[in-house]
């Protein structure tokens, strides 16, 4: 065996080794990496009330109710959910634009003692579809896509040959 | 061994000849920086003048035709640098240093303005500057990897000694890039998943695909236009000062005959 070959060998090895190692760190820290944890999460794996943790999921939708407090802020309460579950979220203060039924939403804050979800922050989450309103609307108006679901799979309409219009 | 492997070795080297490339890298640079400069205006013309507005995000989305373009730069710059380090370390050639030395800095810009310009979109989208989630954070990580590169490189005085240790410095650091494009699909992250390398047809409809794509290959060309430039400037300067040292070497010790 070569030097030039050894050398390839021994940084094959060390590349394997360090991938190795890698992947079980991240593995064992997975519950620290997650940005949110999703309600389904949260009823698998309770959170120890008055610490702060992040929900996130979709505004279900018809689940939105405003109202204005006793000092002229906006109360806004939701429920948060992953399709399968939901949690219910109060949060005080001004919301991102995006923010709307059927909307990707990761709220930050803790757990009240009924069991809802008391926010301090919330932020808009969007998906990864990108489309001109027109297809938007065109795919609605064909019944391919709910108002207040998510879009459909992008191989319904997102074709090079025949656009999704009818 | 087989007789095929002397001239496979050989045309492989063909190409780590420094003059050979500075006549290769000659020829090509004009081209690789014209089609950039070209290639990126029509891409950027088209995405942040024609093409459609975003069904959810409306003309914020705009800021994607820079944003995507400088990330893919960022992640493929390094991994064009954990090449180079990595025939550097197996086959010792100075050529491979040379690249690798020159694509650090380039990457580190192009990763800067993924950042911001990925600060500038957070801001109006999600309703913050800044989180710590896993996309963001690797790619934070990969600008600090590419400082690190840049700051040893640059920490030696002769850049010969230099190449060793920054060639495993950025082996090493390649285990982000894996993180960086699977953090959003392993781990519950703010920014989105993957929406333009999936398995089923891209999310991104074709009308905001085409100048992105455009964009994408013009960002490409431009990177590597600089990056030729660098390595042909790096060359001659290192030239110059074998020059100067063989002449120093002269008027000293006029017996001794430089290498």
């Amino acid at each position: 065996m070569s030097r030039k070959k050894r050398r390839l060998w021994i940084l094959l090895l060390c590349g394997l080794g360090l991938g190795t190692a890698t992947a079980l760190t991240l593995t064992a820290f997975e519950d620290s990496l997650v940005f949110f944890f999703s309600p389904s999460d949260l009823a698998a794996k309770p959170m120890p009330p008055d610490r702060p943790f992040r929900v996130g999921g979709l505004v279900e939708a018809g689940s939105v109710s405003r109202s204005t407090n006793a000092e002229g802020r906006m109360e806004t309460a939701f429920l948060v959910t992953d399709g399968t579950r939901s949690l219910r979220v109060t949060y005080t203060g001004i919301l991102p634009d995006l923010f709307r039924e059927g909307q990707g939403v990761v709220a930050e804050g803790r757990l009240r003692p009924d069991g809802s979800f008391a926010a301090s922050t919330v932020l808009a989450r969007h998906d990864e579809t990108y489309m001109p309103p027109e297809v938007a609307d065109a795919l609605k108006r064909a019944g391919h896509w709910q108002p207040g679901q998510p879009p459909p799979p992008a191989a319904l309409w997102n074709t090079l040959t025949a656009p999704a219009t009818n | 061994m087989d007789g095929n492997a002397a001239p496979r070795g050989r045309s492989l080297h063909r190409f780590a000849n420094p003059g050979r490339f500075m006549r290769l890298s000659g020829a090509v640079l004009p081209w690789a920086a014209a089609l950039g400069f070209a290639v990126s205006a029509v891409g950027l013309v088209w995405g942040l003048g024609f093409a459609p507005r975003d069904w959810q995000q409306g003309d914020t989305v705009r800021i994607m035709y820079v944003h995507v373009p400088a990330a893919w730069m960022a992640m493929g710059g390094y991994l064009g640098l954990a090449i180079a380090s990595l025939m550097s370390l197996v086959w010792r050639h100075p050529l491979a240093d040379i690249a690798a030395t020159s694509i650090a800095p380039v990457g580190a810009v192009f990763t800067a303005i993924c950042l911001v310009t990925g600060s500038l979109w957070g801001k109006p989208m999600w309703g913050t500057w800044w989180v710590w989630d896993a996309r963001l954070t690797s790619v934070l990580v990969l600008f600090f990897l590419y400082l690190g590169h840049i700051a040893l490189t640059s920490a030696f005085d002769e850049p010969e000694r230099a190449a060793r240790p920054a060639a495993i410095l950025a082996l090493i650091g390649a285990v982000t890039l894996p993180i960086i494009k699977f953090s959003v699909d392993w781990w519950n992250t703010l920014h989105q998943p993957a929406s333009v390398t999936r398995f089923d047809a891209p999310a991104v409809h074709v009308d905001i695909l085409w100048p992105l794509l455009i964009a994408g290959l013009g960002f490409l060309f431009a990177f590597a236009a600089i990056v030729l430039l660098r390595m042909r400037t790096a060359i001659l300067e290192r030239r110059a000062r074998a020059l100067m040292l063989a002449r120093a070497a002269e008027t000293r010790a006029p017996e001794v005959v430089p290498a």
